[in-house]
């Protein structure tokens, strides 16, 4: 028997797209928010309300990852954004080469922010670097509060955490404060906004957010080079 | 759930190594960080599923988990975070950064000898 050292890393195609697009977002100064739930959870509608919300303030345009079909990609463009479906076909996330491909299918040199919804799913989609600058997790009221502690990989990595549907809080034992202090444990730096995409509770918060975040990204360098419409 | 596609992967890392050392390989270890979400089990069962009839079939793969590290953002020490006791053990600080999970890899061929 002869053992061999290897040390050779697997899935390296994944990590050199995710460098590539991370620098092809910094070059144009554009943030781009992966956004990761279970399925359900209310990203489409989120995204949707958001869109609404800053409409002419900020131009956002929405890469859409499901398994099957392009009903959100639909229900974003409704909302007045661009947006472009990714089926994955069965896989668990989006993939960082899926992306490169999906912001030449967008007006992408017009935009002041990028979302990516990925597949409903907790776990995988935490762990492929699409090159993203930051993950957003979402978690709705119904799921229940034990999701932080259950499925720490996302919570622990995501820049923000939505509560959504906290419109029906009332109707479940939803615990927001044990909640605030799992999401805390894992990442003492997590913005956690309370939402409702229903009924607009809490979205201009959110939105205060995410406009602040493009403009210290874009818009300083935009003024350079076209005025705004 | 990606472990079909993690199982492929290793299979084709092994392989291009037995091919360049123009020997079967017997066993493998490969590692990765506790966060990447790939399920043990699931994978070893795939990676026996897509071996049959290729050069590691009946190879013996062995898998290490690490654990995830993060920094004391404090006293700066590094130390394997716990979830249940998010706390610097060093200074019991609770502000610390989490370092990036350890990546898939494949560490060790055992060759049959020729
Ligand atoms: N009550 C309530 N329902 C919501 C809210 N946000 C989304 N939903 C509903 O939750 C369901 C799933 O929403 P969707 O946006 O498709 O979730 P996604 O799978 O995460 O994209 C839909 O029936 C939405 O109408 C909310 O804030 N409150
Ligand atoms: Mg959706
Ligand atoms: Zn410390």
């Amino acid at each position: 028997m002869r053992k061999v050292k290897v040390r050779k890393k697997i899935l390296i195609a994944n990590e050199e797209y995710a460098a590539k697009n991370r620098a092809f977002l910094k070059e144009r100064k554009i943030p781009c928010l992966n956004v990761i739930s279970s399925p359900g959870s209310g990203k489409t509608t989120l995204l949707a309300k958001t869109i609404e919300t800053l409409r002419g303030k900020l131009s956002i345009g929405v890469i859409e990852g499901d398994i099957q079909t392009d009903i959100d990609a639909q229900r974003i463009r409704k909302a007045g954004a661009p947006a472009h479906q990714i089926n994955t076909d069965g896989a668990c996330h989006l993939s960082a080469a899926q992306i490169s491909d999906a912001f030449h299918k967008l007006p992408i040199d017009r935009l002041d922010l990028l979302f990516v919804e990925n597949v409903g799913n907790l776990v995988c989609p935490s762990t492929f670097d699409l090159g993203e600058t930051d993950k957003i997790a979402v978690l709705s009221v119904p799921e229940g509060d034990d999701k932080p502690a259950k499925y720490p990989m996302i919570f622990a990595r995501a820049a923000a955490v939505l509560i959504n549907k906290i419109d029906i809080l009332a109707a479940t034992d939803f615990n927001i404060k044990k909640v605030k202090a799992d999401i805390s444990k894992l990442n003492k730096n997590t913005k956690i906004f309370l939402v409702s995409a229903k009924t607009g509770e809490g979205m201009k918060q959110w939105c205060d957010w995410l406009e602040n975040m493009a403009d210290s990204k874009r818009k300083k360098a935009l003024k350079k080079t076209r005025p705004r419409q | 759930m990606h472990e079909a596609t993690i199982a492929q992967s290793v299979l084709e890392a092994i392989s291009a190594e037995a091919k360049k050392q123009k020997a079967r390989p017997i066993a493998a270890k490969i590692s990765y960080g506790v966060f990447n979400a790939i399920n043990t089990e699931t994978l070893k069962f795939a990676f026996e599923a897509i071996s049959k009839d290729t050069v590691c079939e009946n190879l013996k793969l062995n898998i290490e988990q690490k654990p995830i590290k993060a920094k004391c953002k404090k006293c700066r020490a590094t130390f394997e975070f716990d979830l249940h006791e998010s706390k610097c053990p060093k200074c019991r600080h609770d502000d610390f950064e989490l370092l990036p999970d350890a990546p898939l890899l494949l560490e060790e061929i055992t060759f049959e000898d020729k």
